[in-house]
């Protein structure tokens, strides 16, 4: 059984850090490069630039016209993509090991130096408002939504990563290129290999393309923090179809916080432990707490529970599909009365065993593939940094009994969450032709 | 070809062409991105010795008409195994459309030995996962687990084929789960466009049924008929699977022997399907959706069967067509010079009868006509006109050239596996494709285009406000 290989991380001399690790079990590299800039990093009026920023990458640089990258990245038989999220933005490229360098070459020469045509602003403004309007289309990212604006008053985890529509309806090109060139700055990012590539080569090409960017100027200072929640909030959202969500949220630690694994633990053992993959996967939870209290009791068709590894507290938060003929209030007691259950009460050895072994065996499939290893590199490194990643099986292993209940008791609290209803608006659909029309 | 059933939400279509970032452990990332589509196509290759073949895949049969696949990988200490039985949903009645499903769904809910509870509680407990899922034809299984539990993994699976109990408050119990999921589809632009699709193109023929079927349908299956189309259909002759992982390829067939190699029975055999009436015009649906943002649309052609000499030519048109780089031609049409779209794409689905060669984009309501119109016109470009060479050189290195990233994971490589094997294409299979794709020429692609995307005979249908 081969042993993965270390870790190595440098920084260049213009602030920029890179993580590599070598894998080479299979003739592929995945390259990551990660800005510090998300969601979280945007005010009133300008939600959704980050986002925005990111598909304007797309749109070319004079080296890379537009469409150029994309087919210079699938001519060669790799894939790619872009993801802004609350914390960060970042973009990949996966490559037979032997055409890896096409991705530093795109990744050094957009960094610098995208257009940001206002023609080209333009037409991605109706892309991306046509985005949100797919988005909208599921119940649970208006509810989604909706929470997040209730559960955050101070902080700019208050909106969505795409925005308001507002805001896409107004932002403008010179908004939007002057975010670009706030953060996307060799000292704003992290690098991160994984793959079948020899180290010192690639890290001598890295310093070549990438060292002669200079520096950008310090980040704007990041002082928003989120005041204690004085008491239950509760937010209805109503819309279309006949089914009801339920979500509550409760705010959670920080990645770097004290209590995370304790929290990574009660995550799994009340809605099973999450796969690591990008692609899908994890645990079934039909062992899980919240499964046998509210999917097995006919009450919900699924019931789950996650928690995002973040810069500043975040949410940890339950959610439920109301099953047909059963009520949202039914749901929701059922749920709370799981959340109350594990603060009285300590959880058992066997639970947090599995857990434990839970995680370690999504580790162990996630290191099978060298995007999902570049993702998790990079990822750590942007909110903790890869010592987190590498010790993170042994710090969940260090968790007790005792260290669980004491989260659930400090975190858990009924004036700590935030309640969310999505209401079915329509009348029942007992004949599903009726909405068919010819 | 398989789907977990993690949320028991069966056929609950998984959005095309986004970019859904899973809940990742423990990190949750938006789907707020771009697209990248993965061809409709299921395998593609480049001559690396370390792609799968003859050299190290081991393939035997048993006794009793079980097709064993083996391919060691040890790079990570997990298995995969996958696989098929010959029982699918053109195998039920009518009346009971959903029957395939439902039954696929009951085989975690206890068996003769080990209760729904007991069955959750051993495969999760080791972090394994066990999931099947009904297709036209078959009715897949999957697994993933560390190496180490690959014995208990094998002994439940076992289990779950081949004595499942159906016991009779867990068949209700996934018939409200069921029912929920309709009602969820109903509220879904994307799922009513498809079931509203099909049945548009195929009509009242077995190929226009749907997976999970209707409310109606759902209603009248029993346990009786459950039971009944279990013991009929579920049979070991024709069965295939395929181990893939860090596990001794000698030792994987025999542990696959060892769970599965004293199963016995035939089932009868399918009767041959009628033809499909052929698409005379142009057929149009829309689907009402009030108080939607945004419309869905599919757009579609009869194909050809997946061994059907045609289909190499098609794959590479269809790569043209709504594929390479960002979604094709209809990506730089609809996405990129209209903005008019995040997703517009086109997918070629073949399988043993005739096919369906789609388009599809989300738009806002008020661009429907002219999404379809630029949909229509680059199918008319693709008949009208040679694809230029360097276009048609860019798609056949990406067919040939993504082998290598499809082959990295013990999952792909296993669906490639029970791929080849479902169509009989040949262990060297992956080695031959490089050759069949470059010998595509530009004229093939053209004679694709005007044989099967006709623009005066399609089906279009629009689900939204």
């Amino acid at each position: 059984m081969s042993e993965l290989n270390p870790i190595r991380k440098i920084t260049l001399d213009n602030g920029l850090t890179v993580v590599l690790r070598e894998m080479h079990h299979a003739p592929v590299a995945s390259f990551w490069i990660w800005y510090r800039v998300g969601s979280r990093n945007e005010h009133a009026g300008i939600t959704g630039i980050s986002h925005w920023v990111e598909h304007m990458l797309f749109k070319g640089t004079p080296t890379y016209p537009q469409g150029e990258f994309d087919k210079a990245v699938a001519r060669e038989g790799g894939m790619f993509n872009g993801m802004t999220w609350i914390d960060f933005t970042t973009y990949f490229e996966t490559l037979p090991s032997d055409r890896i360098d096409l991705a530093l070459r795109v990744e050094s020469d957009r960094m610098a130096n995208a257009i940001f045509d206002p023609a080209e602003t333009d037409l991605e403004r109706t892309v991306i408002i046509s985005e949100r309007q797919g988005n909208e289309n599921d119940p649970n990212f208006l509810l989604g939504e909706a929470l997040q604006a209730a559960a955050f008053q101070a902080h700019s985890y208050h909106h969505s990563v795409i925005g308001w529509q507002c805001d896409l309806e107004t932002m403008t090109r010179d908004q939007l290129y002057a975010h670009y060139r706030t953060f996307y700055a060799p000292n704003n990012a992290v690098v991160a290999v994984a793959g079948d590539f020899e180290g010192d080569a690639l890290l001598a090409r890295i310093n070549a393309l990438f060292g002669a960017i200079p520096a950008g100027p310090a980040r704007p200072p990041f002082t928003a923090q989120e005041p204690l929640q004085r008491g239950e909030r509760r937010v209805t959202v109503e819309g279309p179809g006949t089914t009801a969500y339920l979500e509550i949220a409760f705010r959670a630690p920080r990645a770097t916080d004290p209590d995370y694994h304790a929290m990574v633990v009660l995550d799994s053992i009340l809605g099973g432990a999450k796969g690591m993959s990008l692609w899908g996967g994890g645990t079934a939870n039909r062992s899980s707490r919240l499964y046998k209290a509210l999917v097995e009791t006919e009450l919900a068709a699924d019931a789950d529970c996650s928690m995002s590894s973040t810069i500043d507290p975040y949410l940890f938060s339950f959610s439920a599909t109301v099953r047909e003929g059963r009520s949202i209030q039914e749901v929701e007691a059922a749920m709370l009365a799981e959340i109350e259950r594990v603060m009285a009460e300590p959880v058992s050895e066997a639970e947090l065993a599995k857990a434990i072994k839970q995680t370690r065996a999504q580790f162990a499939y996630s290191s099978e593939s060298v995007t999902d290893q570049g993702y998790w590199l990079g990822f750590s490194e942007v909110v903790a940094d890869v010592g987190w990643f590498e010790s993170f099986l042994d710090k969940l292993a260090a968790v007790t009994v005792a260290d669980v209940q004491q989260v659930a008791r400090a975190r858990l609290q009924p004036k700590l969450r935030t309640v969310g209803w999505y209401v079915p608006a329509a009348d029942g659909a007992d004949d599903e032709d009726d909405q068919v029309t010819r | 070809m398989v789907t977990t059933d993690r949320h028991e939400t069966i056929n609950k279509t998984q959005p095309e062409g986004t970019f859904t970032m899973s809940p990742c452990h423990p990190v949750t990332v938006s789907p707020c991105c771009r697209v990248t589509l993965s061809p409709s196509h299921r395998v593609t290759v480049s001559p690396h010795t370390a792609l799968p073949g003859p050299h190290d895949i081991l393939r035997r049969t048993l006794p009793n008409g079980i097709t064993v696949l083996a391919r060691e990988n040890w790079s990570a200490p997990s298995v995969v195994l996958e696989g098929y039985l010959l029982v699918g949903n053109l195998d039920e009645p009518e009346h009971l459309t959903g029957l395939t499903s439902y039954t696929s769904s009951m085989l975690s809910r206890g068996t003769r030995r080990r209760s729904f509870a007991e069955i959750s509680e051993t495969i999760e407990a080791v972090g394994a996962s066990i999931g099947f899922g009904a297709d036209r034809h078959t009715t897949s299984f999957s697994t993933k687990s560390l190496a180490e539990d690959i014995d208990l993994v094998l002994d439940v699976l076992a289990d779950e084929l081949r004595a499942p109990a159906f016991p009779l408050d867990h068949v209700e119990k996934v018939r409200g789960l069921r029912m929920t999921a309709i009602a969820e589809r109903e509220n879904d632009t994307r799922q009513m466009a498809s079931l509203a699709f099909r049945e548009l193109m195929f009509g009242a023929h077995p190929l226009g049924r749907n997976m999970l079927g209707t409310r109606q349908t759902n209603a009248a299956i029993q346990r009786d008929a459950l039971v009944e189309f279990y013991e009929t259909f579920y049979r070991p002759q024709g069965m295939v699977i395929a181990v893939v992982g860090a596990l001794p390829a000698e030792a994987a067939v025999a542990k696959v022997a060892a769970a599965f190699g004293d199963w016995t029975g035939d089932r009868p055999v399918r009767p041959a399907l009628p033809p499909v009436p052929a698409l005379d015009g142009v057929r149009e649906r829309r689907v009402a959706m009030p108080d939607k943002s945004q419309s869905d649309i599919i757009l579609g052609w009869p194909a050809m069967p997946r061994l059907h000499p045609d289909f190499d030519k098609a794959r590479l048109a269809n790569t043209v067509l709504g594929v390479f780089g960002m979604m094709g031609r209809l990506g730089t049409n609809v996405r990129e010079r209209q903005g008019m779209a995040y997703y517009a794409y086109s997918q070629l689905a073949t399988n043993k009868q005739i096919g369906m060669w789609l388009a599809i984009a989300g738009v806002n309501p008020a661009n429907v006509d002219l999404a379809i119109a630029a949909m229509l016109q680059e199918a008319q470009r693709l008949a009208d006109e040679r694809v230029p060479e360097d276009e048609l050189a860019d798609c056949k290195r990406y067919l040939t050239g993504s082998l290598p990233l499809q082959m990295e994971t013990n999952d792909g490589v296993a669906s490639v596996m029970v791929d080849i094997e479902w169509h009989d294409l040949g262990l060297d299979y992956v080695e031959r494709y490089v050759e069949i794709i470059n010998s595509l020429t530009a004229d093939d692609v053209q004679q694709a285009a005007q044989k099967y995307l006709a623009t005066g005979k399609y089906a279009a249908v629009v689900a939204g406000p």
